[in-house]
């Protein structure tokens, strides 16, 4: 067991998943769900990033692609609720 | 063992991910789920661009005691690309400006019409 | 019918390319043409230890301004959409209460985020992180305090003036580097120091917490407009 085949086993579990995760984004009919799930999404990416060799890449969509575009979807969810409720 | 490489199958990750947005974004018809699709297919490139500068066995493009520590004490045979990584760092801020853009435009849509269905937005169609 | 149809076969042809791309494609096994000269002569022409900082803020540091560019013009054309009336401006959110465990942990983690924020800025050329990273950090903390306080209001001079003087200060640095060094945002007007220390790699550090303190503005404007928004019903 290196190195590599760590990395591998993990890039393939994360894969599996964010497949997983991306389809239930575009499917799911609840707006809230398909928002968490590319948010994590992300999240997985930026795993990916790091096992990749690039740091630099993963604190970027860490912070930006999951944390705050995250956060600007619920402000905007939350103001579709307001009106429909 | 060809087939359990890192950059190859991060390559096919980034692909399957390409296409599910893609899907996403064609077939839905709520604009917040095309803007989610948007943000998945953006991801999916970000993991194209990334994996195809990788190099199997290297550190990041960091000069520290890692790098001067290798084997062969050379930065070219011991670093992955680093002109990838650069781009996709800024594709990243882009990517968040766009989805912004697209969420105001978004909220500005459902203020006129009250709805988020695709299909009711044909003031332009004939 | 026809419509599922139709993207049927464009997600096909879709899958037929990226299958050929993906069977023939070789994975690289060393550093070819610009990204080797990069590599091998980073730490000299530049001086900076992070080679994809000396790519963001020497080599293509013209990407990075135009990049700068695109975000002030999106947080413009967002701060345009989402403008608010007169009497809304004024008006409060009535939430469901804030928990008290947020309000108390943001009044002593938000100092921290930004410290943090700003470190990872001033050592981009040395660790990980660098201007874009610091100001998303930066930008999160400002989306802490917004969380905690709902009502809380962010003062709009502050970030047009941080966002305008680090944008012109940017571009005056980068208009320095044709008078004394080798051209637009070279980063040798001041000498390359010491490799691998803080005060290195010329003017490096100095752009970069300028692009920092520019992203942390303009994304923080962003989430300003965004909660504003919420108070008109």
């Amino acid at each position: 067991m290196n190195n590599e085949t760590v990395y591998v086993a993990i890039a393939i579990g994360i894969g599996v998943l964010s497949l997983i995760l991306a389809f239930i984004a575009v499917q799911n009919e609840k707006l809230s769900v398909s928002v968490i799930a590319a948010g994590v999404v992300s999240l997985f990416a930026s795993v990916l990033f790091l096992l990749m060799a690039a740091p630099d890449v993963a604190m970027t969509e860490a912070a930006i692609g999951s944390g705050l575009s995250t956060l600007i979807f619920f402000y905007v969810l939350n103001k579709i609720k307001r009106h429909n409720a | 063992m060809e087939y359990f490489d890192l950059g190859k199958i991060s390559l096919l990750i980034g692909f399957l991910l390409i296409i599910i947005g893609f899907w996403g974004v064609l077939s839905q018809k709520n604009i917040i789920k095309i803007i989610i699709g948007f943000a998945i297919l953006n991801t999916g490139i970000n993991i194209l661009m990334v994996s195809l500068g990788y190099i199997k066995g290297r550190t990041a493009p960091i000069i520290d005691s890692a790098v001067q520590q290798a084997e062969n004490h050379n930065v070219l045979n011991s670093v992955v690309d680093p002109v990838p990584q650069a781009l996709v760092l800024t594709a990243i801020v882009i990517g968040f400006g766009v989805t912004a853009l697209l969420l105001a435009y978004a909220m500005k849509l459902f203020k006129a019409k009250r709805t988020l269905d695709i299909n009711n937005f044909n003031d332009l169609k004939w | 019918m026809l419509r599922n149809l139709l993207i049927g076969l464009v997600l096909a042809g879709f899958v037929f390319i990226f299958y050929n791309l993906y069977t023939t494609y070789e994975p690289k096994t060393e550093l070819t043409g610009i990204a080797a000269h990069y590599a091998e002569n980073g730490a000299l022409e530049v001086g900076a230890a992070n080679l994809v900082t000396a790519v963001v803020v020497t080599y293509r540091g013209f990407d990075t301004l135009g990049e700068i560019t695109i975000l002030f013009l999106t947080a413009s054309i967002i701060a345009f959409f989402l403008k608010l009336n007169k009497e809304d401006e004024d008006k409060i959110i009535i939430h469901r209460g804030t928990s008290e465990l947020l309000i108390t942990a943001s009044q002593i983690l938000i100092p921290m985020i930004m410290l943090f924020g700003a470190y990872v800025f001033m050592n981009g050329h040395l660790t990980p992180g660098g201007g874009f990273q610091g100001g998303a950090i930066i930008a999160s903390a400002v989306a802490l305090s917004i969380m905690a306080n709902p009502n809380r209001q962010i003062n709009h001079n502050v970030i047009i003036w941080v966002e305008s003087i680090s944008g012109v200060s940017f571009v005056l640095l980068g208009v320095l580097g044709i008078f004394l060094a080798g051209g637009f945002l070279d980063n040798k007007i001041i000498g390359l120091g010491e490799f691998g220390t803080l005060f290195s790699a010329g003017a490096i550090p100095i752009i970069y917490s300028f692009v920092g303190l520019k992203v942390g503005a303009e994304i923080s404007n962003i989430l300003n407009k965004y909660q504003k928004s919420q108070k008109e019903s």
